[in-house]
C-alpha cells in the first residue's frame, strides 16, 4: 500500500512522517518518529499504555490511525516535562514509588495529565474512575492514586 | 559482617528517589520493543489455531515469494536430537509433529515492515489433521483421556496411572490415621482453582542476530538474560559465550519472563536473513495465548481438628494441569499446603498433568496460592463448624523457630507469630461491618530463594561506586542494592550506581525470581563491598606503612585501627580513588556463589467485602497485608510488592481465568475479556511490614515479592461466606458464581 505524507505536531514541534494507511498512531509515534516513550500493552484499547492527547483529547493511540494526525496537535509522555523541570506528577511518582516496572507509567502520566487539566480537584474515586482505563499490574493503584492526589494538592497551592 | 536487630542504619530502611526513576517517568527508559538497528528486519509468528492437530504439510512459497520477505523458519530449521527440557523448550519454541495448543507457533517469518511480515504470516499455508484435545484437569487425568504425547511420564510415575500423568508425587510423615482418629472434627473437600496469566502489562520483544559463524547478540525483556542465552544456545545449537545478551528494562514479569518463547525464532530468522536483526514484539493476543499463564489445579484437602482449635492431620492431593509439557508446579504447591502448621501428621500426593494449553511458566510463588486457596480455605470452614476464631486457630497451630516444617526441613528464624500477632493489632481486624459485609483472613508462605550470583563493585577515580549486578531491575532493586553498597561503604546513596550489565560482564546469574534479587544480589553486593574495602585499607596501610590488619574502615574512610596502630589521619575513599593508579591500580570487589542464608517469609491478609445479594458482586472495601520483609531495605518498594501481590490475588480470585470454548480455543485472549484488576476495583491496600531478621542475610532481608499474592484467594473466598453464608470452592468467584452460590444456600 503506497504511503501517505502527513504534517502534524508533536509536543509542539512541526513534524513529517510517511504513514502506510493502516499503521496507528501508536506506530508512527514510535517507529518513524522514535518517540518510544508511548507503549503499547494491548493495541485493543484495553490498557492505557498508549495515552497520548490528540488536541487535547486523551485518546488511545493504538485506536488511532497516524494519517488522522494530520494537522492535529499530538502530546505524548515525551513532552511532559518543561526542560529540566518535571511535571510535578512525575515527581510525585517517584518520590511516591508509583512505578515498579515503570511500562505504564507513560500513560498514566499523560492520563492523569489531562485528568488535572479538566479537574484540579479529584476526589479519590474520581481519580480512580478516571484512571481505571490503564491498568498497571504491579503496584494495585495504591501509590499511583496518592501519587496523583499528592500533585493535585501542590498544583492547587501553586496556583494560589 | 554480623546482623544486629539493634543497629542503627544510615540508609538501610530509608525511602530515597531510585536511581532510573527519572528515566521512566519521561518516557527515555528502553524496553524491550524500544530498539532498532541498522539493517533491522521485523518477525512475525504464525500460530496454530487448533488445540491438538497433526502438522500435515506447511507450505511456505507465497510468503516467500512476497517482495521484502527475507526469511522463513519452520521446525526443519531446528536441530535435532535434543532431550529432555531442552527438547521440550524447543517444541514449545516450535512445534514438531503436532500443535500441541491454540496459539502454538508453527512457523515465523521475516521481512523488511512490521505489516509486510503479518501479511506474509497470514500467506503460509498450514494444513493440519485435528486431533481430539483435553483442557480440564480433571479430564485429562481420566484413564480414556486424549494422549498428549506417549512416554512424556518421568521415573516418579508408577506404572499403571492414566498416560497424562507426567510427575508423581507422595511424601509425608506421622501417623496420618492415628491423627484423624484423635481429631473431633474431620473434613474433606474439593477445591479448583483456574489458570490466569501474569498479566505483565509490557508484551515479550527481543532484538536478535545472529550471524553464520554462530556468534549472535540479543536485546530482550527478560527476568534473567543467563536463563535466555542458556535457552537459545541449546535450542539452537549454539555456543553459549558467543552469544551476548543484553537485557532491556522490563515491564513486568511475575515470573513469565524466565524462559523463552520466540527469542530463539528472531535468532532463527536472522541467521537465515544473512546476520540481518530481527525484531519480534508479540501481540497481547499471542501473550495470552502462547506464554505464561500459570496452572489450573482440583484440589482435594482433609484436615482433622480438635474442639480447642488444635490440628492433628492433614492431606493434600493436588491434582495440576501445566500445558503440554511437565511443569505444573504441584511439588510446589505440596510444600507450601500446610507450611503455616505444625502438624503431626501430613501426607501429600501430586499429579502434574498435560493438557492441551500453552507450557506453564512461573507465576509469583508459583503453587502457593491454589495451596493455600485449598488449605486456609478448609481451615475457615472448619473453625467456623466449632464456633472458633480462625485467628486464634491459627496462632495456637502456627509454625515457629526450630519446628519441623510440614515440607520437611526444620524452620530457621521465622516470623509467622509475629506476623498473626500484628494482624491482630490492626484496626481493620476490628473495624465494624455493615449488612452484606464479611471479613476474611488467610496467611501465605514462601520459601523465598538465593541461588546462583555474581556482582562486581568497582571504584571510580573519584571515589564514586558501580556496582554490576545480573538481575534485572523489576520493581525497584536497583534502589535496594544501591542502598546497601552504600551503607557497607559508608558512601552517600548518590554516589552508587548500580548497572544491570550484560551476560559477557559476569559469571552466570540466575533471573529476578524466588523473591532473590534484594536477597542474593544484595548480599553478593555488601560481600563484593567488603572485598574493596579490604583492598582500600590495604592501599592506606602501604601508604602509612603499617599493618593491613591495623586498619579499619569507618564511615567511607580507612583510619588506624587503635591507638597502637600509629597516628594518621583517616583516609578517604575518594582519597584513595584519586590515587589507585600510582598505588597499585584499579580497585574493585567481586563475590559470586551459590547463596544460601535463605530465610522464608510468611504473610497474613484481612479483607472486607460487601456482597451486592442481587447481583452477587463482590466489592473489596478494606484490604491489609501483613507480612515478615525480614529487614525492609526500601520500604517504599515493600510496601509495593505486598499491593501488587495483593491486588494480583484478588483479580485471580475475583474475577480473572483462562476460558477455553468446546474447540479448545482460548475465548478470552483480550485485555477486555481478560479482565484484570483495574483502578476503580480496588481500595487502598493497607500494609504492615513485620521485621523478623534473616540471620542468613547481612542486613536480614527475607524477599518479599512471593508471599504476597498466596493469601488473598482464600481470604476472600473467607470473607464472602462471612458476608453471605454461601461457600465458593471454584475460583474464580465472579458475581454468576457468588449469585447462584447465594441461592444455593437460601434454597436449601
Ligand atoms: S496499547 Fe493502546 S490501550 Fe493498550
Ligand atoms: S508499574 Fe509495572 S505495570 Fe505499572
Amino acid at each position: 500500500m503506497s504511503k501517505i505524507h502527513v504534517t502534524t505536531t508533536v509536543n509542539g514541534d512541526s513534524v513529517e512522517f510517511l504513514a502506510d494507511p493502516r499503521e496507528t498512531l501508536l506506530d508512527c509515534l514510535r517507529d518513524h518518529l522514535d518517540l518510544t516513550g508511548t507503549k503499547e500493552g494491548c493495541g485493543t484499547g484495553d490498557c492505557g499504555a498508549c495515552s497520548v492527547t490528540l488536541d487535547g483529547t486523551l485518546v488511545c493511540s493504538c485506536l488511532v490511525l497516524g494519517i488522522e494526525a494530520e494537522g492535529r496537535e499530538i502530546g505524548t509522555i515525551e513532552g511532559l516535562a518543561q526542560g529540566h523541570e518535571l511535571h510535578p506528577l512525575q515527581r510525585k511518582f517517584i518520590e511516591h514509588a508509583a512505578l515498579q516496572c515503570g511500562f505504564c507509567t507513560p500513560g498514566f502520566l499523560v492520563a492523569a495529565k489531562a485528568l488535572l487539566d479538566k479537574n484540579p480537584n479529584p476526589t479519590e474515586t474520581e481519580v480512580r474512575y478516571w484512571l481505571a482505563g490503564n491498568l498497571c499490574r504491579c503496584t494495585g493503584y495504591d501509590k499511583i492514586v496518592r501519587a496523583v492526589m499528592d500533585a493535585a494538592e501542590e498544583m492547587r497551592k501553586e496556583a494560589v | 559482617m554480623a546482623k544486629d536487630e539493634f543497629r542503627e542504619f544510615r540508609l538501610v530502611g530509608t525511602r530515597p528517589d531510585r536511581p532510573d526513576g527519572l528515566d521512566k517517568v519521561t518516557g527515555r527508559a528502553r524496553y524491550g520493543a524500544d530498539i532498532s538497528a541498522p539493517g533491522m528486519l521485523w518477525g512475525a509468528v504464525v500460530r496454530s489455531p487448533h488445540a491438538h492437530a497433526r502438522i500435515v504439510k506447511i507450505d511456505t512459497s507465497k510468503a516467500e515469494a512476497l517482495s521484502g520477505v527475507k526469511a522463513v523458519v519452520t521446525r526443519a530449521d531446528f536441530p535435532t536430537g535434543l532431550t529432555g527440557d531442552e527438547w521440550d523448550l524447543q517444541e514449545n519454541t516450535m512445534a514438531g509433529d503436532k500443535a500441541l495448543y491454540d496459539g502454538h507457533a508453527v512457523a515465523a517469518v521475516a521481512a523488511t515492515s512490521k505489516l509486510r511480515a503479518e501479511e506474509a504470516a497470514r500467506l503460509i499455508e498450514v494444513e493440519y489433521e485435528v486431533l481430539p484435545h483435553v483442557i480440564d484437569v480433571d479430564d485429562a487425568i481420566k484413564p480414556d483421556a486424549p494422549v498428549i504425547r506417549e512416554g512424556a511420564a518421568d521415573a516418579t510415575v508408577p506404572e499403571g496411572m492414566p498416560p497424562n500423568v507426567v510427575r508423581y508425587f507422595e511424601h509425608g510423615r506421622g501417623d496420618l490415621d492415628a491423627g484423624f482418629a484423635e481429631a473431633d472434627l474431620v473434613r474433606e473437600n474439593t477445591y479448583r482453582t483456574e489458570a490466569t496469566h501474569q498479566g505483565y502489562i509490557e508484551p515479550h520483544a527481543c532484538l536478535g542476530q545472529l550471524g553464520e559463524d554462530g556468534k549472535g547478540e540479543m536485546w530482550v525483556c527478560t527476568q534473567g538474560h543467563w536463563f535466555i542465552r542458556k535457552m537459545c544456545a541449546d535450542v539452537l545449537g549454539l555456543e553459549k559465550s558467543q552469544l551476548r545478551v543484553t537485557p532491556s528494562e522490563i515491564g513486568g514479569g511475575f515470573g513469565g519472563k524466565t524462559t523463552i518463547f520466540m527469542e530463539p525464532l528472531s535468532l532463527a530468522l536472522s541467521r537465515k536473513a544473512g546476520g540481518r536483526p530481527v525484531k519480534i514484539v508479540m501481540s497481547r493476543s499471542e501473550v495470552l495465548r502462547a506464554t505464561g499463564p500459570t496452572a489450573s489445579a482440583s484440589m482435594d484437602v482433609k484436615i482433622g481438628m480438635k474442639k480447642d482449635g488444635t490440628l492433628t492431620a492433614g492431606r493434600a492431593e493436588f491434582r495440576m494441569q501445566g500445558g503440554a509439557f511437565w511443569g505444573a508446579p504441584v511439588d510446589m504447591a505440596l510444600d507450601c499446603a500446610f507450611a503455616a502448621y505444625k502438624l503431626p501428621a501430613v501426607m501429600h500426593i501430586g499429579y502434574d498433568v498435560l493438557a492441551n494449553r500453552p507450557k506453564a511458566a512461573a507465576y509469583r510463588a508459583p503453587g502457593s496460592p491454589m495451596a493455600a486457596c485449598a488449605v486456609e480455605s478448609l481451615i475457615d470452614e472448619m473453625c467456623r463448624e466449632l464456633g472458633l476464631d480462625p485467628m486464634e486457630v491459627r496462632l495456637k497451630n502456627a509454625v515457629r523457630e526450630g519446628d519441623r516444617s510440614s515440607y520437611g526441613p526444620k524452620f530457621k528464624s521465622i516470623g509467622l507469630v509475629e506476623t498473626l500477632e500484628a494482624t491482630k493489632a490492626h484496626p481493620n481486624f476490628s473495624a465494624p461491618l455493615g449488612p452484606n459485609q464479611g471479613r476474611g483472613i488467610a496467611s501465605g508462605f514462601w520459601f523465598n530463594h538465593g541461588g546462583e550470583t555474581s556482582v562486581t563493585i568497582a571504584l571510580s577515580e573519584d571515589g564514586t561506586v558501580t556496582v554490576s549486578a545480573g538481575t534485572p531491575d523489576i520493581g525497584g532493586s536497583r534502589a535496594s542494592i544501591a542502598l546497601m553498597t552504600a551503607e557497607t561503604l559508608g558512601i552517600p546513596y548518590e554516589n552508587v550506581r548500580v548497572n544491570i550489565v550484560e551476560t559477557g560482564a559476569l559469571g552466570v546469574n540466575e533471573p529476578t525470581h524466588g523473591s532473590r534479587a534484594t536477597f542474593a544480589t544484595g548480599k553478593a553486593a555488601v560481600e563484593a563491598a567488603n572485598a574493596a574495602i579490604k583492598e582500600m585499607c590495604r592501599r592506606a596501610a602501604v601508604e602509612w606503612g603499617i599493618d593491613p590488619e591495623a586498619v579499619e574502615w569507618v564511615d567511607g574512610a580507612a583510619q588506624p585501627a587503635g591507638p597502637n596502630a600509629g597516628k594518621f589521619p583517616p583516609m578517604s575513599i575518594a582519597e584513595i580513588a584519586g590515587n589507585m593508579g600510582s598505588t597499585g591500580g584499579p580497585i574493585s570487589g567481586h563475590h559470586e556463589g551459590n547463596l544460601g542464608g535463605v530465610g522464608a517469609s510468611f504473610g497474613c491478609h484481612v479483607v472486607d467485602v460487601e456482597v451486592d445479594p442481587e447481583t452477587g458482586r463482590t466489592t473489596i472495601l478494606r484490604y491489609l497485608v501483613v507480612q515478615d520483609a525480614g529487614r525492609a531495605i526500601h520500604p517504599a518498594y515493600v510496601e509495593g510488592q505486598y499491593q501488587g501481590g495483593a491486588a494480583q490475588g484478588i483479580g485471580w480470585a475475583l474475577n480473572e481465568g483462562y476460558v477455553y470454548g468446546e474447540d479448545g480455543r482460548l475465548q478470552n485472549s483480550v485485555f477486555l475479556d481478560y479482565r484484570v484488576p483495574v483502578a476503580s476495583d480496588l481500595p487502598m491496600i493497607d500494609t504492615v511490614i513485620v521485621e523478623v531478621p534473616n540471620p542468613g542475610h547481612p542486613f536480614g532481608v527475607r524477599g518479599v515479592g512471593e508471599t504476597g499474592i498466596t493469601p488473598p484467594l482464600p481470604a476472600i473466598a473467607n470473607a464472602i461466606h462471612a458476608a453471605t453464608g454461601a461457600r465458593l470452592r471454584h475460583l474464580p468467584m465472579n458475581p454468576p458464581s457468588v449469585l447462584a452460590a447465594i441461592k444455593a444456600v437460601k434454597g436449601g
